[in-house]
C-alpha cells in the first residue's frame, strides 16, 4: 500500500480535528482487513447496525484478550476489579445492566434523571455565571468538564469535593481506551499506571459503598449496593466495576458532545440563532450532533465467536472487529447530504449511542444535560465567537473531541 | 392515457376509504403526504375517532389510560370527509359506488377496503346476552370490561388463550382478581407460537397465579335468574363461578358487506395482490379496489407467495402506507407490500415479540438464553430455512433474526451464539396444533394459493 494504513491514520493524532476524509476513503472497503491478526474494520451503517444486533460478536474482554489484542484488554480485568457489564456477554451483562437499571431509570426510578432538571439548570447557570466578567473562556475547563462531572457525582452520591482525587485516576484509564496508546514503546507503563488508577479507583468507591450500604441515601451508590430484586444483589466487587463505568462513562463522553455541540454551532451560526429563539431546537440539535461529530467515534472492543459474512467477506472465528460508529453516521448510502449538519433532516438517527444490547446506558442523562448547557450557553453568551478553528484536540481517537475551546463574547445574558 | 387518470386523480379524482382506524387513517394520511388534492371520505361504523387498540388489552384495564383516550395520533392534516356511525352495507364496483346504512351511496373513482375484524362472539346468542359476558375489540368493550374488573368481581373467567385472553388475565392478576382461563389446547398461545413456547407461557401463567385449565372446552355459561352470568361448566365436567367471562376466541373478518359485491371477500377476507389491489371472485386482479389492514390477505415472497393474513397492527400501518402510494401513482412506480409480519405483545411483566411466520415452523431451536429462564430467543424452522423467531424479554436481538429470515438463513442453525444453551444445541418439534383443527388467535394465517375465498377454513369454535 503506498500510504499509510487506514488503522493508522485513524489513530494519527494529524487527523483528530477533521477524521471525516479518512472514514470517507475507509467506507470505500466497508470490510477492511489491512493486517494479519489484526482487526476488521466496519464502517457502513447498516453493517455497524447489524453487527451491533449480531449474537455471534461478543463483548466479552476474555474473548478480545484471545484474539490478541495487547492494548485493550488490559483496562478492565486488571486493577482487581472484574469487568463491568460493557464487558461481558449475556447473561452476565444483562443480568449487572438489569440491576444498574434499577437503580436509574423506569421503573423503579421512573424520575431520577428528570427530577434533577432543576439542578442540572442551577448548575449551567452556576457555571456561566462563574465567567464573571471574563470576555473569553475556555468552554472545556470552564463548563463542559465540570458540568457533567458534578452531575454524575450527585447521581452516584461521590463528594463532588473528591473530584480532583479521582481525576487523576480517570484521566489514564480513559487514555487506555485510545487503541494508539498501547502500541509506543512505553506501552507497559500505560498498562501498569491504567491498572493502578483502577485499583485507587476501586479502593476509593469502596469506603463510599461500604459507607451507603450501612445508611443508604437517595442516590445510586446506594440503590446498588442495596439492590434486592428477582435478580438478587451484585456481589461488592460488581458494584465497584459497575460504579467505575458510570463514573468514567459519565466523565468523558457528555464533555465531548458539549465542546462538539458549542464548536459545530459556532461553525453554523444560523442554528445557533434559532437555538436561542427556541430552546426546543435543542432535541433536534443533540441527536444531529450525535450523528454528525459523535463522542465515541468507534467501538474496537467486540470479536465475533464465530465465522460471519459480511458483504460477501467472511469474518473468521476469534478475530477483532472496529465497528467505526462516526463513519458510519456519515454513510449516503443512509443519509442523504451526510456531510453536512442539519438538524432540520427529517429522519435524525445515529449510531452515537451504539445500538443493542449495550447501546448506551446514560442516554437520557447525556441527551438532557446536552440539551440544557447548549440552549442555556446560546441564550446567555452575546456574540460568541470561537477563538481558534480548529481547537486543539485529544489525543484519543476513540473519545474524541478538543482538549481546549476558546469561546469569545461581548458579554452575559 | 393512463397516465392522464393518474394526474387527474391526483387532482380531482374520489377516493373513499371504508373502515376508519389505524390502516384507514394511515392511508388517509399516506394519501395526503404524497400529494392527492381530491376529494377524500372515510367511512366508519364506529362514532369515533381513530384510536389505537393495542392498549384496550393492556395499560386501560390497568387504568393507566382511559379507554375513550387512545386516539392515534394524526401524523398529517387529512382534511376529510368523515362519516362515522355509519355502516358501509354494499359495494357495486361496476357503478363504483358504496351503499351505507343509512340508505346514502358514496361515488368513488378509487377504494380502499380497511375493514378489519370484529372478536367472534360466543357463538349460543342467548348466553353470550348474559349480563357479565364480555368481549374485547372496541373501546368501549374495553370501557365495559376495565368497569367490571374494577367493581371487584369474585372471578373472571377467560375464554381462549390467545394473546388477547392471556393479556386480559394478566391484567386481572395485576389487580389482583382470581381468573380462571380456559384453553382448548394444551397450553396459551399454542396457535401462535407452538407447544414448547406455549407451556412457557403455561408456566407463567400458573405461577402469577391464574387457574388455568387446558384441553378444556367451554360447554356452557349460565345465568342467574336476573339474567347475570354465574357460572361457567366446562367439557370435564366442572363448573367454575365467576361473574365475568371474557370471550376470546379470535377474530371474523368484516367482509359480509362485500357480499355479491364480485370481489374474492369471504371469511378469510379480502384477497388482494403485492400491490394492495384486490381480486375479484374469479381471481382478476381490479384497477380501483385497494385492501389494507387486518381485513386483508396477501401473497407474501417470502413464504412462498401463499397468502396470509396478519392481524398485526405494524402490518395494518406498512400496508396502509404502501396501498396509499400505490393509488395515486403510476404503474411503474407501484411498490410491493413486503411486510414482515412482527408482533408483540406484554403479559405477566414479559415482553414478547416475534417476527416472520412462527406457525409455518415444523421445528425450534432456542440459540440464546433459556425456555426455564424464560428469558430467551428462539428460531423457528420449516424445509431447513429459518421463517420465525420469537423473543421474551430478550427484543433487542430480534432484528438479527429477521434478517436471518429475509436472507433465508439455514436451519437448524449451526453457528455458535452468544448464550446458547445446551437446551438449544438440537432442534425440537415446535409442536404447533394440526392446522386442520380450529385454534384461536394464531393472528397469522397462511391461506395457501388461491385469491379465490369460497372455503371456509375457520370454524365457528365449537366449545
Ligand atoms: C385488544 C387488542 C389488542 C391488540 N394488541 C396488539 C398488539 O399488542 N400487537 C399488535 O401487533 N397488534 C395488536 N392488536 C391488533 C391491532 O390492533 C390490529 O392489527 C389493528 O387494529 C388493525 O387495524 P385495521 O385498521 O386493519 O383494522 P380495525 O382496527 O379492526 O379497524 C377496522 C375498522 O373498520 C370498521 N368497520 C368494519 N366494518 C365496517 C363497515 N362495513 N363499514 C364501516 N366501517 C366498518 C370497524 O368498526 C373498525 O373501526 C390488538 C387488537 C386488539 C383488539
Ligand atoms: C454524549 C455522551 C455519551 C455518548 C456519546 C455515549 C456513547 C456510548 C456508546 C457508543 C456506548 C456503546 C458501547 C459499546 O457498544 O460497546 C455506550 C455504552 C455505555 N454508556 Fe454511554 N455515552 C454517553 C454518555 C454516557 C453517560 C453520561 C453514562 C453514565 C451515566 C453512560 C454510560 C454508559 C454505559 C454504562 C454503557 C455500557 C452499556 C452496556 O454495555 O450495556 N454513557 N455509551
Amino acid at each position: 500500500m503506498p500510504h499509510a494504513s487506514m488503522m493508522r491514520q485513524i489513530t494519527d493524532f494529524a487527523n483528530r480535528a477533521n477524521p471525516y476524509p479518512v472514514y470517507e476513503e475507509l467506507r470505500r472497503t466497508p470490510v477492511l482487513h489491512e493486517e494479519e491478526d489484526g482487526p476488521y474494520l466496519i464502517s457502513s451503517y447498516y453493517d455497524i447496525k447489524a453487527l451491533l444486533h449480531d449474537p455471534r460478536i461478543s463483548s466479552d474482554a476474555a474473548n478480545l484478550a484471545a484474539a490478541g489484542d495487547d492494548a485493550l484488554d488490559q483496562t478492565e480485568e486488571t486493577g482487581g476489579l472484574p469487568p463491568s457489564f460493557l464487558r461481558l456477554d449475556p447473561p452476565e451483562h444483562d443480568r449487572l445492566r438489569r440491576i444498574a437499571n434499577g437503580a436509574f431509570g423506569p421503573p423503579h426510578r421512573p424520575r431520577r434523571i428528570e427530577s434533577m432538571r432543576g439542578q442540572m439548570r442551577d448548575i449551567v447557570t452556576e457555571l456561566i455565571d462563574g465567567f464573571g466578567d471574563a470576555r473569553q473562556i475556555d468552554l472545556v475547563d470552564q463548563f463542559a468538564y465540570p458540568f457533567p462531572v458534578t452531575v454524575i457525582c450527585r447521581l452516584l452520591g461521590v463528594p463532588r469535593e473528591d473530584e480532583p482525587k479521582f481525576r487523576t485516576w480517570v484521566d489514564p484509564l480513559v487514555a487506555s481506551l485510545d487503541p494508539d496508546t498501547g502500541r509506543g514503546a512505553d506501552d507497559t507503563d500505560h498498562r501498569k499506571t491504567a491498572r493502578e488508577a483502577r485499583m485507587q479507583l476501586g479502593m476509593y468507591l469502596a469506603e463510599l459503598v461500604e459507607e451507603r450500604a450501612r445508611e443508604p441515601r437517595d442516590d445510586m451508590l446506594s440503590d446498588l449496593v442495596n439492590s434486592r430484586g428477582p435478580d438478587g444483589a451484585m456481589t461488592m466487587m460488581e458494584v465497584l466495576s459497575t460504579s467505575v463505568l458510570l463514573l468514567i462513562a459519565g466523565h468523558e463522553t457528555t464533555v465531548n458532545l458539549i465542546t462538539n455541540g458549542m464548536l459545530t454551532l459556532l461553525r453554523h451560526p444560523e442554528y445557533l440563532r434559532r437555538l436561542r429563539e427556541d430552546p426546543g431546537l435543542s432535541v433536534n440539535i443533540v441527536e444531529e450532533l450525535l450523528r454528525y461529530e459523535p463522542p465515541v467515534q468507534l467501538v474496537p472492543q467486540r470479536t465475533c465467536i464465530g465465522d460471519i459474512e459480511v458483504r460477501g467477506v467472511t469474518i473468521p472465528k476469534g478475530s477483532r472487529i472496529w465497528l467505526v460508529l462516526a463513519a458510519g453516521n456519515r454513510d449516503p448510502e443512509r443519509f442523504e447530504d451526510p456531510e453536512r449538519f442539519d438538524p432540520d433532516r427529517g429522519d435524525i438517527q445515529h449510531l452515537g449511542f451504539g445500538s443493542g444490547i449495550h447501546s448506551c446506558f446514560g442516554a437520557p442523562l447525556a441527551r438532557l444535560e446536552t440539551q440544557i448547557a447548549l440552549s442555556e450557553l446560546a441564550r446567555r453568551l452575546e456574540s460568541p465567537r470561537l477563538v481558534e478553528d480548529p481547537p486543539p484536540y485529544r489525543q484519543n481517537a476513540v473519545l474524541r473531541g478538543p482538549r481546549h475551546l476558546g469561546i469569545a463574547f461581548e458579554g452575559l445574558r | 392515457m393512463a397516465a392522464d387518470y393518474v394526474e387527474w386523480l391526483r387532482r380531482e379524482g374520489r377516493i373513499v376509504i371504508v373502515g376508519a382506524s389505524l390502516a384507514g387513517l394511515r392511508a388517509a394520511e399516506t394519501l395526503r403526504a404524497e400529494g392527492f388534492a381530491g376529494e377524500l371520505t372515510l367511512i366508519g361504523d364506529e362514532p369515533y375517532e381513530p384510536y389505537d387498540r393495542p392498549p384496550l388489552s393492556k395499560s386501560v384495564l390497568l387504568g393507566m389510560a382511559s379507554p375513550h383516550h387512545t386516539e392515534l395520533p394524526h401524523r398529517w392534516e387529512i382534511d376529510a370527509k368523515w362519516r362515522l356511525g355509519v355502516a358501509a352495507t354494499g359495494l357495486d364496483p361496476t357503478a363504483k359506488r358504496v351503499r351505507l346504512a343509512d340508505g346514502d351511496e358514496v361515488e368513488y373513482d378509487r377504494l380502499l377496503i380497511a375493514t378489519g375484524v370484529r372478536a367472534r362472539p360466543w357463538p349460543k346468542p342467548e348466553e353470550a346476552r348474559l349480563d357479565g359476558v364480555c368481549l374485547l375489540r372496541t373501546c368501549e368493550d374495553a370501557a365495559d370490561l376495565y368497569r367490571r374488573l374494577k367493581a371487584g368481581p369474585r372471578r373472571v373467567f377467560v375464554i381462549g388463550a390467545g394473546f388477547a385472553g392471556s393479556e386480559v388475565a394478566s391484567a386481572c392478576r395485576e389487580m389482583n382478581l382470581p381468573v380462571t382461563v380456559a384453553e382448548r389446547a394444551g397450553a396459551p398461545l399454542v396457535g401462535a407460537l407452538g407447544g414448547v413456547i406455549g407451556a412457557v407461557a403455561a408456566d407463567l401463567q400458573t405461577e402469577n397465579g391464574v387457574d388455568l385449565r387446558t384441553h378444556v372446552t367451554v360447554t356452557a355459561l349460565e345465568g342467574d335468574p336476573a339474567g347475570r352470568v354465574r357460572a361457567v361448566h366446562l367439557s370435564d365436567e366442572s363448573v367454575v363461578e365467576a361473574d365475568v367471562v371474557v370471550v376470546s376466541l379470535g377474530s371474523l373478518r368484516n367482509t359480509e358487506w362485500l357480499q355479491g359485491s364480485g370481489l374474492g371477500a369471504g371469511p378469510r377476507g379480502v384477497a388482494c395482490d403485492a400491490g394492495c389491489r384486490a381480486f375479484d371472485f374469479r381471481g382478476i386482479v381490479t384497477d380501483d379496489v385497494f385492501v389494507a389492514g387486518d381485513v386483508a390477505r396477501s401473497p407474501h415472497a417470502l413464504f412462498g407467495y401463499q397468502f396470509l393474513s396478519l392481524e398485526h397492527w405494524g402490518n395494518a400501518v406498512a400496508q396502509a402506507e404502501t396501498a396509499a402510494h400505490n393509488m395515486i401513482c403510476h404503474g411503474a412506480e407501484r411498490r410491493p407490500h413486503l411486510w414482515m409480519p412482527a408482533f408483540w405483545s406484554s403479559m405477566f411483566g414479559v415482553n414478547i415479540k416475534s417476527v416472520g411466520v412462527p406457525p409455518m415452523g415444523e421445528q425450534l431451536m432456542v440459540t440464546q438464553g433459556s425456555l426455564a429462564e424464560r428469558r430467551f430467543a428462539a428460531v423457528y424452522g420449516y424445509q431447513d430455512r429459518i421463517v420465525a423467531a420469537v423473543t421474551f424479554d430478550n427484543t433487542r436481538w430480534l432484528e438479527f433474526y429477521q434478517r436471518q429470515i429475509e436472507i433465508g438463513a439455514p436451519f437448524p442453525v449451526e453457528y455458535p451464539t452468544m448464550d446458547r444453551r445446551p437446551e438449544g444445541r438440537q432442534p425440537v418439534d415446535a409442536r404447533f396444533p394440526d392446522p386442520s383443527l380450529p385454534t384461536h388467535g394464531p393472528m397469522v394465517t397462511l391461506s395457501g394459493y388461491s385469491p379465490a375465498d369460497q372455503q371456509l377454513v375457520f370454524h365457528p369454535a365449537r366449545h
